[in-house]
């Protein structure tokens, strides 16, 4: 995932996880790639809608897009 | 304990289990700790999340891996969701990831107390129920909302004890008993401030069918001795409840029969 620091002419600022970021990917299923979690046990959320992974490439990112991407965890 | 087992099984959306413990997996020292806990409580249902993964984090895949192992059916959470809306949302996102349509549904509308935003509580449930999921209500012992639940599709209702993680047991334990009264056959667990085995054994003994908790044995001194503990709790209430529990009386009533007691007189008797 590229930092801030590392911005390119034709990133797109969007925010994984609450953090702000930028990408050149312009699907889900690509900045999924671009993260290393596209073997991931993880589901995602675009703009605060599910997006199932068989939609994850039909999903474009757009600026200021948010994106969640979540995975198994201990809960009560 | 088999000859004096529950009469019955505990019976939730058309699946049944003889375990009347749903067990956390949070906050344990280990997870070897937790597993541990799991196998001697002798839990069948545990309670699961979702958090963010890391870029490039292995988190999920060692936890899936670690409760793939527990032989339980796994119940995840909408945890510190504070609308419908996110929590409709985790919900979909667990559905794919655990490959269930259980849900227990929390909607948080204090972040001190982690009381149930019980409107948006329903609100989720509804919309969850339209869409297939079993929902688990993470409810008050509020009797309007608990109907507002059941009308919305929710078959179970999981009323609190007290607030997550405060170890205070039954803070109403009058309430809890108009609502097991109300909704005479509604499976109502148990689920939040459990602190104590007495706790859970006074929610069973009230009638509740299940009970559902974490921190109290995953913050024990001694988790897996403390599940243990539970278990037989949680088995010692339902038996008591089952075996028909007296009533209690405000003045008392001698136990060894009256008649024939020795130097008794008439006369000086009040």
């Amino acid at each position: 995932m590229r930092e801030t620091s590392e911005l390119e002419a034709d990133g797109l600022p969007i925010l994984v996880n609450g953090a702000t970021a930028t990408t050149r990917s312009r699907t889900l299923a690509l900045l999924i790639e671009e993260l290393g979690l596209a073997d991931g046990r993880i589901a995602a959320a675009l703009n605060g809608s599910f997006v199932p992974s068989r939609d994850w490439g039909a999903a474009r990112l757009a600026a200021g897009d948010r994106i969640e991407i979540v995975s198994p965890r201990q809960g009560g | 304990m088999s000859t004096l087992s529950s009469k019955n099984s505990l019976a939730l959306y058309g699946a049944r289990f003889t375990s009347r413990l749903l067990l956390g997996t949070a906050r344990y020292p280990s997870p070897q700790i937790m597993a541990e806990a799991v196998a001697v409580s002798g839990a069948e249902i545990v309670t699961v999340s979702l958090r963010r993964e890391a870029a490039r984090g292995r988190a999920g895949a060692r936890f899936t891996d670690l409760i793939s192992k527990l032989g339980c059916r796994v119940l995840p959470n909408t945890a510190g969701c504070r609308s419908a809306r996110d929590a409709i949302t985790t919900a979909q996102m667990a559905r794919e990831l655990f490959q269930t349509d259980w849900i227990k549904l929390e909607v948080i509308g204090n972040d001190d107390t982690l009381h149930p935003d019980v409107f948006g509580l329903v609100e989720a449930a509804r919309e969850l129920s339209k869409e297939g999921f079993k929902v688990l209500p993470y409810t008050t012992e509020d009797i309007s909302v608990g109907e507002k639940l059941l009308a919305a599709g929710c078959e179970v209702l999981m009323p609190w004890a007290a607030p997550i993680g405060s170890s205070q047991g039954l803070a109403n334990r009058a309430g809890l008993a108009t609502m097991r009264a109300y909704f005479p056959g509604a499976p109502l667990i148990v689920d939040a401030g459990i602190g104590a085995p007495s706790h859970a054994a006074a929610a069973m003994e009230i009638g509740y069918d299940a009970v559902l908790l974490n921190t109290a044995v995953a913050k024990a001194g001694d988790p897996v001795r403390m599940a243990a503990a539970f278990r037989a709790a949680i088995e010692a209430g339902r038996l008591g409840y089952e075996a028909g529990l007296m009533e209690p009386r405000d003045m008392a009533e001698p136990s060894t029969p009256v008649a024939g007691t020795p130097f008794f007189d008439l006369d000086r008797a009040s």
